[in-house]
């Protein structure tokens, strides 16, 4: 008995404590099973590299889901299929460890088949082991996407039929049409020279992550003599005489001689790094511009800004926003999404405050941006008594049918083109809500632009536009008509 | 220096400054945001951003990640989290802090992508198979988007589970003024991971146990730390209810409008009082209780088709009376809406009449 424990790979336990049950210095795998072999092959194979200590072996769902009995690594059980998500959670986190991922065939080509397909496409520097019996064993012989045809399991009690079920999945030549894996080969549990076989192939995997190389799979056809329900010298006789003739045996495909080895550097970060580079300390402290007197019934005001996709109107918005919270106000910005957005017109709900802000929704409006017609339509009736509507006379072409609200017309698309650009017709629109609400400083808006506005060639044209706006209420140069002109500047 | 953020990026702000190490997610509206922002920040801070091929790789990535000791989250919207959910059944079973954000959306099915809070029950309740629970906070501001992610970590890593930080489309689209605390140091060390290393090789990964002796052992070990939980982690915020006569609850988006709702019922004389549900798992039933000593209604409104009312139900067990106010599809409740359905309730309390009978749930506007 000694002399049996001595023999086994340093990088199994000595004693499998984690087996149920008294026996706990053998497999649990049925007699002439090819997990046990393949199981040894992987582990004198991390012996050979010793690697034993950073690596983490990751078990399927299957037989081999107590792989974590034997290997004396840190362990990992995973989710049927799923076992590349995790070696690709676990390889990212530890890129100095070695991954290993052990699949049967329903767990990689059937349930994880998106799993492996797309681990390997990564080129995740991962190795997996692939054991492909072509059939369910632990569930009881039921069928496997690598089950050939006409073979009987329990679900295909009549035989796999092409019709029915498809073709068995090759599943080295389909990872071969990627680019990325970098070795995939196929090799057999039968007799000696194939055990050779793969336990160079398998030594060559392992091997090619401790180098970096990438993505390495074998894949093993191997003996489930329970599940195929005929003996251990049968079995691998089928193995050899019949799965090894629909699956062809050798390299499928290798990369490794030209891949370059990764090299991944680890920074480490201090906490000052961190919140700069979440833009937290731009400034250092806090400040704030001033807040000036702002008539009692400009204050606390909730707004609506509409007009078409691309009229600025989120940005907008958000100006209004930002230059509220560069003033100690409390501020929301509520933005319309999705299906609306699609129609053309966009909104947003901007709310301004002395106290802390309830809902963010808007909907009695205390004041509205109407950009275009469709957007006055739509909003008009939702204002408030009393309240303030600043109408885009350039594309508006009627007056505010209610009597009952302020109402400022400005040209602010033809504004806009007169400082040379008609985007900015947003901002004419907000110098002139600023010059006619004082709710914030015009510094304070100007500030806020800068702060926002990504292209800075653009910092000009905003800076006129906006002055022209505020102008323009200053100036008291409202457009000729409007009958509600006396409203507006009584 | 305050930022001005949308929830969704406040969130990512929150999660790095709580040390997380890597996001696994996949796109979806509402809540693509915060998989963008990740991807703009995580390479910054020498993490890792993945677009994982699917839902169920994204939280399979963060059971290996979490797995190592790593912090690592995840964020989705509800279709999104369905596919999720045997994979945080998997963490909730072995016991891997991982920090799950749903931006809700309207369902079933593809339903669309406006706001609902239909993703309680799948959320709180265990949308996966087995008997376990989530953390679950609820933020219904911006700021709160990037403290309660810091707590979700805190939270996660304290009870080895995993955490979800639950809201809706409004609250991840919104911006707002935020102030980002600093970094979480001092990470605590975890014994229990698979570091790759000598130290952590004896360690296992696992949510079977064959025996079911062991398996119900391992459960009750899962309950008892959900009572302690329950016990220790409670939060939750009341607005007037030191004398109010009806208690309304809702949280997230909805807690905003009952915010105004309330504000507004005060100056008519109703008094009304909010209680806002921070962490919905643990839920605040002992508050609950407590405030039907001197409460005389309870008035719940919802996002949708009345999943948390549940909750508020079994910790009044009868008590007092429970009314629901519910909105589904995306459709987002105002203020006057709810204050008509209150002014209503609050008559027929006044006038004594057995409200109770006479005004049953509704989902529709009065």
């Amino acid at each position: 008995m000694a002399k049996d424990i001595l023999e086994k790979p340093e990088s199994f336990y000595k004693v499998f404590e984690r087996k149920s049950g008294s026996n706990k210095l053998t497999s649990h795998y049925c007699p002439g099973c090819g997990h046990g072999v393949i199981h040894k092959l992987i582990a004198e194979a991390m012996d050979e590299f010793g690697i034993g200590n950073r690596s983490v072996f990751i078990s399927p769902v299957g037989c081999s889901v107590f792989a974590y009995y034997y290997f004396d690594c840190g362990n990992i059980q995973a989710p049927h299929g799923r076992a590349p998500a995790v070696a690709t959670g676990v390889k990212r986190a530890l890129p100095d460890s070695i991954v290993v991922s052990y699949q049967g065939d329903g767990d990689l080509a059937g349930i994880g088949g998106n799993e492996i397909l797309h681990a390997a496409n990564r080129g995740e520097n991962i190795t997996v082991f692939f054991v492909n019996n072509a059939i369910y064993g632990m569930t009881g012989s039921q069928m496997a996407p690598t089950t050939l045809i006409g073979q009987k399991t329990t679900t295909t009690p009549y035989g796999r039929s092409v019709k029915n079920e498809g073709y068995p999945i090759k599943v080295c030549e389909l990872l071969s049409s990627l680019e990325a894996p970098v070795y995939l080969e196929r090799v057999a549990i039968t007799d000696a020279k194939n055990v050779m076989k793969a336990r160079k192939a398998i030594r060559k995997g392992l091997q090619n992550q401790v180098e970096g190389k990438g993505f390495s799979l074998i894949e093993i056809l191997s003996p489930c003599p329970t599940g195929w329900g005929v003996k251990p010298v049968e079995a691998k006789k089928w193995v050899e005489e019949v799965l090894a003739k629909n699956f062809q045996l050798g390299v499928i495909k290798d990369k490794t001689a030209e891949a370059v080895p990764e090299v991944i550097e680890q920074k480490k970060f201090t906490s000052e790094e961190i919140s700069k580079i979440l833009g937290a300390s731009k400034n250092g402290s806090d400040f704030l511009y001033d807040k000036p007197d702002v008539k009692t019934n400009y204050q606390n005001p909730r707004i609506k800004i509409s007009g078409f996709g691309g009229q600025g109107i989120l940005f907008l918005g958000q100006l209004l926003s930002q230059s509220a919270m560069r003033s100690g106000y409390h501020t929301t910005w509520l933005p319309s999404y999705g299906p609306e957005m699609r129609g053309g017109t966009a909104n947003c709900h901007v709310i301004i405050s002395n106290n802390r802000i309830g809902s963010p929704l808007v909907t009695e409006t205390d004041v509205l941006f109407a950009m275009n017609l469709p957007s006055l339509d739509k909003f008009e009736n939702d204002v408030r008594k009393d309240g303030l509507i600043l109408v885009n006379s350039s594309l508006i072409n009627r007056n505010v049918k209610r009597n009952d609200v302020e109402v400022l017309y400005v040209p602010a698309t033809e504004l806009a083109d007169e400082v040379g650009n008609t985007k900015a017709t947003n901002l004419v629109m907000l110098g002139a809500y600023a010059a006619k609400s004082k709710i914030f400083s015009h510094d304070c808006v100007l500030f806020t632009a800068n702060e926002t506005v990504k292209r800075k060639e653009f910092l000009k044209v905003n800076e006129e536009a906006f002055r022209k706006g505020m102008e323009y209420v200053l100036n008291n140069k409202q457009k000729e008509n409007k009958e509600y002109d006396s409203v507006i500047f009584n | 220096m305050k930022l001005f953020l949308k929830g969704n990026e406040a969130v990512i702000s929150g999660a790095i400054l709580a040390g997380c190490k890597a996001y696994y997610g996949y796109p979806i509206t509402p809540a693509s945001e915060i998989a963008e922002t990740a991807a703009k920040y995580f390479p910054l801070v020498g993490g890792t951003f993945l677009q994982a091929e699917s839902e169920i790789g994204a939280i399979n990535m963060c059971y290996g990640a979490a797995s190592t000791g790593q912090r690592v989250m995840t964020a989705s919207s509800g279709p999104g989290l369905s596919l999720k959910q045997e994979g945080i059944s998997y963490a909730a079973g072995s016991e891997l802090p991982i920090v799950i954000v749903d931006i809700m959306r309207g369902g079933p099915g593809l339903g669309n992508i406006a706001p609902e809070q239909s993703d309680y029950n799948q959320m709180v309740k265990g949308g996966g198979h087995g008997n376990y629970k989530l953390i679950v906070l609820a933020p219904n501001c911006v700021q709160e988007m990037c403290d309660l992610a810091i707590l979700a970590f805190e939270l996660a890593d304290k009870y080895r589970n995993p955490v979800a930080i639950l809201t809706d489309g409004f609250i991840g689209q919104m911006m707002e003024p935020v102030e980002l605390p600093k970094p979480v140091e001092n990470i605590p060390a975890k014994n229990w991971k698979v570091g790759g290393d000598a130290e952590t090789k004896k360690n296992l990964i696992s949510s079977i146990y064959l025996d079911f002796d062991e398996l119900e052992e391992h459960n009750i070990k899962l309950q008892t730390k959900y009572m302690k939980v329950e016990e220790s982690e409670v939060r939750f915020e009341e607005i007037h209810t030191e004398d109010a006569e009806i208690i309304l609850i809702g949280y997230g988006i909805v807690a905003r409008i009952l915010q105004s709702v309330i504000e507004e019922a005060r100056a008519e004389g109703i008094k009304a009082g909010l209680l806002r549900p921070i962490s919905l798992f643990p839920f605040p039933k002992k508050k609950i209780n407590q405030l039907a000593n001197k409460a005389k209604l309870f008035f719940v409104c919802e996002m949708s088709n009345g999943q948390m009312v549940d909750d508020v139900r079994l910790a009044l067990n009868g008590k007092k009376p429970v009314k629901f106010y519910g909105r589904m599809g995306g459709v987002v409740p105002t203020t006057q809406e709810i204050l008509n359905k209150l002014r209503v309730l609050d008559a027929s309390l006044q006038n004594e009449d057995s409200f109770a009978d006479q005004l049953t749930d509704s989902y529709l506007k009065i």
